[in-house]
């Protein structure tokens, strides 16, 4: 066995100094030598369409976020200003792809084709999945920070050994790059070079601590440590994200191996509903980073681009609204789990002693229902 | 048509036979390929079945189950090692929070049928973190399966059942028993979650896994020259536990010992002598009584087998449970009433 280690290569990180962005805040178009050749097909449609997904997955957030003040769901964690960080990658994905997010990742479970019906479930208490994964290739969403890229590895290894050109992505936060099980996956991702791309939304706050308590350092600067190629790019740009990743999925898809894109980004919302991120931050930023909002960028490029604005905005209203109307029917009516579901689905077979407990607690319930 | 192998190479045969039935299986640990693992366990798999079949993996144990279990999304059945008892927190998330709830989670629509082999227990003279008895944290967790293995025969068996099953499962192997030899017959099918009696008695029952159950086995011939007949129960299944044939076995007999090498508090010991209080009371005809571990971290191997469950502390819980002489006999504890 060679004992030799390949030389390191310094254009592993990109936009260290500048965020990689294609949109300018007032909309027109910058150019970008790395990020350009992968936008070619991308025209006034096509930025169309990505505008009325953002717009979709802004109402699905700001429609959840109403429905638990009023009490029809227990608890939200909110995305909004990271509509573009989850729209341009999920909108370069392949239906065959699989993604293995956090619980932030509202945008890809909808555009991954997820039922409004079973996702309203999760955030009333009533299920701890939203989804059917094998459905929709889509993980359950995961609670424990970072433990999901460990499992987009292993996915992304399975492919390569099953010779397939799907691949994996990898969602997580500014706070899980200090998690073990991230830089685990940065190494066996690296050792494999296994299909993997790891997008992580630096949105500026873990809970309350802001991403300096996580990192000395540049987050996209660490997987290059790795032997793993980087890109920071504008997670406000819903251009720059998608065509950053094209770029990865496609060195993934090639054989190129795992990349990573720290999408630079901010959560303008509380971490969830639960929190008050007054206590930890100043109006004046939340307030900096409205006006780098991710949807209004892209109404003004269309406008530059000469789109009829009134229909664009009159299309993505309606499809927002059925949405809306969708989301909120399923909350206000969604059917709650049966008790005896608790004994359910705990291994493949029932075991004895679940149904042992099972049938103690049906006693035990028809006794007090004979009591009454 | 039997064999006669030592329990690490029923564990190789049992590793190559599924690597050979079912091309979705692989290995993944330390040092498991080229090496052949640290006790020779996987020895010649690699060279048999290739590198992407018996993996040599990075030293990173949250990454062994963790990877492994985006392997099993695309229908991998992977069967994981992790190097020694000691070495299995690392992994601890991503056993009991991940793929421990991953069926549940899903309402049975995601599942990784993942194998976690860990060489456990003592008596092999080691330093420190390589000789310990961690089963009772995960059998404490709902999804798991937790199951052990006293002979070759068992762990041959034993670990066939667990690579088939659909659920996860650890797997602990009596590593101080490695070089046991026994009698392997290949066709022998066994399950996950049933007690063997292992031999047969009137008087009093000892309840007992993996290592533990030759020292139980021993406890019974010995006593028997006394004219006192032990019944011997090989659990080998931790989690589910077969409750059912020890309360059977204590109707029968009235009394109950049960020997691990773990500590006794919060044990598999705890478990089943509540179980058995439980359901068979009016049975009991004295106290229960345990050898187990004491509640110290695992001390100094040179001390070692004063910790470990002996044929000689077995032997005096019997006694106590036949109301016979004991060394507890007249031992006061100060300040205890």
């Amino acid at each position: 066995m060679s004992l030799t280690m390949p030389a390191p290569d310094p254009q592993l990180a990109l936009g260290l100094d500048h965020p990689l962005r294609v949109l300018d805040l007032d909309g027109s178009r910058l150019p970008s030598d790395v990020l350009d050749p992968h936008l070619t097909d991308v025209d006034e449609t096509a930025l169309t369409n990505l505008y009325v997904d953002m717009v979709r997955v802004r109402r699905l957030d700001t429609e959840a976020f109403a429905l638990t003040r009023q009490g029809h769901l227990v608890l939200w964690p909110p995305l909004l200003g990271q509509e573009a960080a989850q729209v341009g990658p999920a909108r370069a994905l392949r239906q065959s792809d699989w993604v293995f997010g956090s619980y932030r990742e509202h945008g890809f479970a909808l555009l991954k084709g997820v039922d409004l019906a079973e996702f309203a479930r999760v955030w009333k208490a009533y299920a701890h999945g939203g989804w059917d994964p094998h459905e929709i290739t889509m993980a359950p969403a995961q609670i424990i920070i970072g433990a999901q890229s460990l499992h987009a590895t292993g996915f992304a290894m399975a492919s390569k050994m099953d010779e397939s050109d799907d691949v994996a992505l990898a969602c997580f936060g500014d706070g899980a790059t200090s998690e073990g099980d991230v830089n685990e996956a940065l190494v066996w991702a690296s050792a494999f070079q296994a299909p993997v791309v790891f997008l992580c939304q630096n949105n500026q706050y873990a809970i309350s601590e802001p991403v300096r308590v996580q990192s000395g350092t540049p987050l996209a600067l660490r997987p290059t440590g790795f032997g793993i190629p980087s890109m920071r790019v504008d997670g406000n740009d819903v251009l720059a994200m998608h065509a950053a990743a094209r770029i990865a999925f496609e060195r993934a898809r090639s054989g190129g191996g795992p990349t990573f894109i720290e999408a630079v980004t901010y959560r303008r919302g509380p971490h969830t509903t639960t929190d008050d991120p007054k206590r930890y931050r100043d109006e004046a930023e939340v307030e900096a980073w409205t006006a780098k909002d991710p949807i209004e960028r892209v109404e003004r490029a269309l406008a530059a681009m000469g789109a009829n604005m009134d229909a664009v905005r009159e299309e993505a209203r309606i499809r927002a609204d059925e949405l809306a109307k969708e989301l909120r029917h399923a909350a206000e009516h969604a059917e709650p789990p049966t008790v005896d579901s608790i004994f359910d689905h705990v291994y493949a077979q029932p075991t004895k002693r679940l149904e042992r407990q099972r049938a103690e607690h049906r006693a035990f319930t028809a006794s007090i229902e004979g009591n009454r | 048509m039997t064999e006669t192998l030592t329990l690490a190479k029923a564990v190789n045969a049992a590793l190559a036979d599924s690597l050979e039935g079912d091309d979705r299986v692989l290995l993944m640990g330390e040092d498991i390929g080229q090496l052949g693992g640290v006790f020779r366990v996987t020895d010649g798999l690699q060279a048999r079945f290739g590198t992407q079949r018996v993996i040599d993996a990075p030293l990173a144990e949250s990454a062994i189950i963790g990877t492994a279990i985006g392997m099993g999304y695309r229908g991998f059945r992977v069967v994981a090692e992790i190097q020694f008892d000691g070495f299995i927190y690392p992994a601890f998330d991503q056993i009991v929070a991940q793929v421990a709830k991953l069926r549940y989670r899903s309402k049975g629509r995601a599942s990784v049928p993942l194998t976690i082999r860990v060489p456990y227990g003592g008596a092999i003279g080691s330093v420190e973190h390589h000789s310990e008895s961690p089963e009772a944290y995960f059998a404490h967790t709902a999804g798991l399966r937790v199951v052990t293995a006293s002979t070759p025969q068992e762990a041959y068996s034993t670990l066939r059942a667990a690579i088939a099953s659909d659920d996860p499962v650890l797997f602990f192997e009596p590593k101080g028993k490695y070089y046991m030899k026994g009698e392997v017959d290949r066709t022998v099918v066994r399950d996950l979650e049933t007690a063997s009696i292992v031999a047969q008695g009137r008087d009093v029952t000892i309840a007992a896994y993996g290592p533990t159950v030759e020292t139980a086995m021993r406890a019974a011939i010995a006593a028997a020259d006394e004219g006192i007949e032990v019944e011997v129960i090989d659990l080998r299944a931790i989690s589910p536990l077969d409750v059912d044939t020890v309360v059977d076995s204590v109707r029968r007999t009235g009394r109950l010992v049960v020997a691990h090498e773990a500590p006794g508090e919060g044990s598999v010991s705890s478990e089943l002598i509540t179980s058995v209080v439980e359901r068979a009371f009016s049975s009991l005809e004295a106290a229960p009584a345990r050898v187990t571990g004491y509640d110290t971290p695992y001390p100094p191997s040179a001390v070692e087998h004063d910790y470990l469950p002996s044929l000689d502390r077995l032997l005096d819980a019997v006694d106590r449970t036949l109301g016979r002489r004991s060394s507890r006999d007249g031992l006061v504890l100060e300040g205890a009433r």
